[in-house]
């Protein structure tokens, strides 16, 4: 049980420093109103429901890439991550910790911006939700490994994108039909399909992505 | 190994029946799936890195990414010509075969910006390593979610000409893809053995320095 008393102090960890600094989920609140806003003139007159839920898709994309830009930081800033590898736990629960944690400032930020989809744009339904907590969970499953990934180069943030939109297009699919499609079971299915494979790829191969040996 | 190569164009006029157009499939369908089969030997490279370690499987693995990447954008490029001269278009999001492919593409090409973002080291190795395997594990997400999706971007307006082929066009098809197939090995081995030189030649340098 130690493993999960680890992610568990890990996760508290970052929901603690975040909710001191309070830098990232605010810049997260704040980018996904205003890409609403941009989405708003962006949709010309007359176009259906459907580019809006496509829409509604990107900005949760990239509200996320914006997330997991800083997610790692923290950790490079004073030498955490070195002390994090050298400690006695599995390397596999930094990721969950960070994942996990991450996932809650994901879905922080999209209590607030769901509401206002449905307010400016187009109502969203059980199925649409349903596809927006399980794509949620992919993307910060396979984000945080990518922004560790990125994390260790010289151009993190130009890199964290390249790296992860490919890895983001399935999730896109699935979260944009479960909203369209009138039979949004199967996108369901794939998000649930994505999360399962990538999740677990990701919690194994974190490991070699921290140690050098 | 020219020969090869040279045959390939050779045999594929024999087939005089068909349109022009069609003589570019003989190219463009075995540099396709030499491109995936480079992918995959380089995600096959990087398991291996990581499972039993050894600095050769990295550079091999990079070798046969850098070498899917090449056959990658040539597969891109051909199937570009044969789309404008059969479909009228340059692209087509219709297909899923080019949108997995695209996406794929789009993915080893950032393995690239990963792996020159990072110093020289076995946490190059490895980074570069766990990426190249999560490609392979995309290639089944990726088709089974442009399958589904289909049903919502639009529906398919012409169906594509099947595979089926008689006698003479599989014999040319086979000589062409033996033949691509083995361009592929021969630039991998020669960029093997070059990028192998190169870093015992800057190993040398620097134990005289």
């Amino acid at each position: 049980m130690t493993y999960l008393a680890d992610v568990a102090a890990l996760t508290r960890k970052d929901l603690r420093v975040e909710l001191r600094a309070r830098d990232t989920l605010p810049a997260m609140l704040l980018f996904v109103l205003s890409t609403l806003a941009v989405f708003h003139f962006a949709l010309p007159e007359g176009t259906g429901d459907d580019a809006a839920y496509g829409l509604l898709w990107v900005a949760i994309v990239f509200t996320a890439l914006l997330g997991l830009a800083r997610a790692w930081v923290p950790e490079h800033e004073h030498g955490v991550l070195d002390g994090l590898v050298l400690a006695p736990c599995d390397r596999s629960a930094i990721w969950l910790g960070k994942t996990l944690a991450t996932l809650a400032f994901l879905l922080a930020a999209q209590a607030v911006a769901l509401p206002a989809f449905v307010l400016f744009f187009a109502p969203l339904d059980g199925t649409a939700l349903a596809g927006v907590l399980l794509a949620d969970i992919g993307i910060c499953a396979v984000g945080s490994l990518m922004a560790a990934l990125a994390a260790a180069g010289r151009a993190r943030e130009l890199l964290l994108p390249l790296l992860f939109l490919p890895l983001a297009i399935p999730l896109v699919v699935g979260g944009v039909g479960a909203a369209i499609s009138p039979d949004g079971s199967q996108y369901l299915l794939l998000l649930a399909l994505y999360d399962g494979i990538f999740a677990v790829l990701s919690w194994a191969s974190f490991e070699y992505v921290v140690t050098e040996s | 190994m020219g020969l090869a190569v040279l045959f390939a164009f050779f045999v594929a006029p024999e087939d005089a029946d068909q349109g022009v157009s069609q003589r570019i499939f003989y190219i463009h369908v075995p540099i396709a799936l030499t491109a995936y089969f480079c992918f995959g030997l380089g995600a096959w490279k990087a398991l291996l890195l990581l499972w039993r370690g050894g600095e050769r499987y990295d550079l091999e693995s990079y070798v046969a990414i850098h070498q899917g990447t090449i056959f990658g954008s040539l597969t891109l490029i051909t199937g570009s010509i044969w789309a404008k001269a059969s479909w009228g278009v340059w692209w087509n999001w219709d297909s899923n075969q080019l949108v997995l492919f695209l996406t794929l593409f789009l993915f080893y090409c950032a393995y690239f910006m990963l792996r020159f973002s990072l110093p020289e080291g076995p946490r190059r190795e490895r980074s570069s390593a766990v990426y190249a395997l999560f490609g392979v594990a995309l290639i089944p997400v990726s088709f089974f979610a442009i399958r589904l999706a289909e049903d919502f971007i639009h529906p398919v307006a012409f169906k594509r000409t099947g595979p089926d082929m008689e006698g003479t066009m599989f014999a040319a098809f086979c000589v062409s893809w033996a033949a691509v197939t083995l361009l592929a090995y021969v630039l991998y081995r020669v960029e093997l053995v070059g990028k192998r030189l190169d870093s015992d030649l800057r190993e040398l340098r620097e134990a005289l320095e």
